[in-house]
């Protein structure tokens, strides 16, 4: 297990064990938190299940396949750090990350 | 008021390939889809990407599963009710009356809703001000581009729409192109062409830049961008035109009394009818123990509700289960009755 922080717009903190091995938007699914739709089922064809990812985080992160950067032009107010969470495989290099929800998907 | 057995909602792969199976079994149905085009998410968004799990067939694009799909109805004359969203739904006795947006009215004796994740909307500025402006200086879709003759737009986006816009308005306005990162995801020999009227000065290119603020009393006067380095510019600009695809958002079928769970409805498995009666769901809008968002379970889910809708349609007769290879009721249906 592995741990993810979830900051929702609100400002709080959900700290959800995730088993490695799911993606960041199965683990948020999983466990109700609130902001992520998931429109597609993970199947980078929408992009409501977009995360911003703390900076210290980004570098260790799967690189971006060429769809995902494409979606994202699509996603509510993109940034530098956004991302897509079902392209985030959990693993134990990712114990601790933490991703904000943004205030809206669509 | 147009009157049919079934009317389904949603001109996807799952709606039209349920327009085949209720054609096989004779029942009439009509298809209405808030697109401009029958398709759904394999038309709207991913035209020419491969589909590799369709059985039987080992590759083909979302256009070509559409055309294919199209093809394979034709015998049953389907007519096709596109540009318009379903936005009333009201029992009579027995049937159904649905009224919708282009205020067309149809009473049928069963509903089939397969409407994907919902209807396709454009995604619009995040930023709260331009709501004011919508329809008077911003755009989401180009109905005359007339009016944008020696006027300067400021076009936002990446794809396809922004650029193929900037390159055909370059012709007769002064047109900024502001897009939030380097890459485009439109088609590669556009992005070329928009570079080029970019070196001649005929298109302004931004990339990197996001909108920050528009300003103006009734219309747009000037607009502000910003830089990833937080770095703005602001410029004069007559139209804004935002192009970030579509969003799909469920509408007014919230608000029928189906049961919703998780932005889908629950159906049973048996014939996927809703908790109402002569109402279905098939496809990606439609969930159940084990559901499974596949181009094929919407194909097996349309063939049971198809089945579903008989009893509605024709409650005096009996459905019998047949093979189309030997039916001869389905081949003349078919129309291939030697």
């Amino acid at each position: 297990m592995t741990k993810i922080n979830y900051i929702t717009h609100d400002n709080q903190t959900h700290t959800i064990d995730v088993q490695n091995g799911l993606t960041v938007m199965e683990g948020a699914v999983q466990n109700d938190i609130p902001g992520i739709d998931a429109d597609c089922g993970g199947g980078m064809a929408c992009a409501t299940c977009h995360v911003y990812v703390n900076e210290e985080w980004l570098d260790k992160l799967p690189t971006k396949e060429d769809g995902e950067e494409d979606m994202l032009d699509m996603a509510f107010e993109p940034k530098q750090n956004s991302r897509l969470s079902c392209q985030l495989t959990v693993s134990n290099e990712l114990d601790g990350l933490v991703v904000n929800i943004p205030s809206k998907q669509v | 008021m147009i009157k049919k057995d079934v009317l389904i909602i949603g001109a996807g792969p799952t709606g039209i390939f349920c327009a085949h199976q209720l054609g096989i079994i004779g029942l009439s149905c009509e298809i209405v889809d808030n697109l401009d085009k029958a398709g759904g998410q394999c038309i709207e968004l991913y035209p020419d990407k491969p589909i590799y799990d369709i059985p039987a067939v080992p590759e083909c694009t979302g256009e070509e599963l559409t055309t294919n799909l199209l093809q394979q109805i034709k015998p049953f004359n389907v007519k096709f009710h596109l540009n318009e969203r379903v936005e009333e739904l009201k029992k009579v006795e027995t049937r159904w009356h649905v009224k919708t947006s282009g205020k067309q009215e149809f009473d049928v004796a069963s509903i089939v809703i397969a409407g994907g994740v919902g209807s396709f909307e454009p995604r619009k500025f995040a930023l709260k001000e331009c709501e004011k402006f919508e329809g008077s200086s911003i755009f989401y879709s180009i109905k005359d581009k007339t009016v944008f003759k020696d006027k300067t737009i400021s076009i936002f986006g990446g794809g396809d729409s922004a650029l193929d816009w900037a390159i055909e308005l370059s012709n007769t306005s002064k047109v900024n192109l502001i897009h939030r990162r380097d890459g485009f995801s439109g088609a590669e020999s556009s992005v070329q062409k928009v570079k080029e009227l970019n070196d001649k000065g005929k298109i302004n290119l931004y990339t990197k830049y996001q909108i920050d603020s528009v300003s103006g009393e009734n219309n747009i006067k000037s607009i502000k961008i910003k830089h990833d380095d937080g770095e703005n510019k602001e410029f004069k600009t007559d139209y804004v035109l935002g192009f970030f695809g579509l969003i799909m958002q469920l509408g007014p079928i919230l608000d029928w009394g189906l049961n919703i769970s998780k932005k889908s409805i629950e159906v049973n498995t048996e014939n996927f009818e809703t908790n109402i009666d002569g109402i279905f769901a098939i496809g990606d809008i439609c969930t159940y123990p084990g559901k499974l968002k596949l181009i094929l379970s919407g194909f097996h889910e349309g063939a049971l509700a198809a089945r579903g809708c008989f009893k509605y349609a024709k409650p005096d007769e009996k459905l019998r289960f047949e093979f189309t290879t030997t039916s001869k009721a389905a081949q003349e249906r078919l129309g291939v009755k030697k």
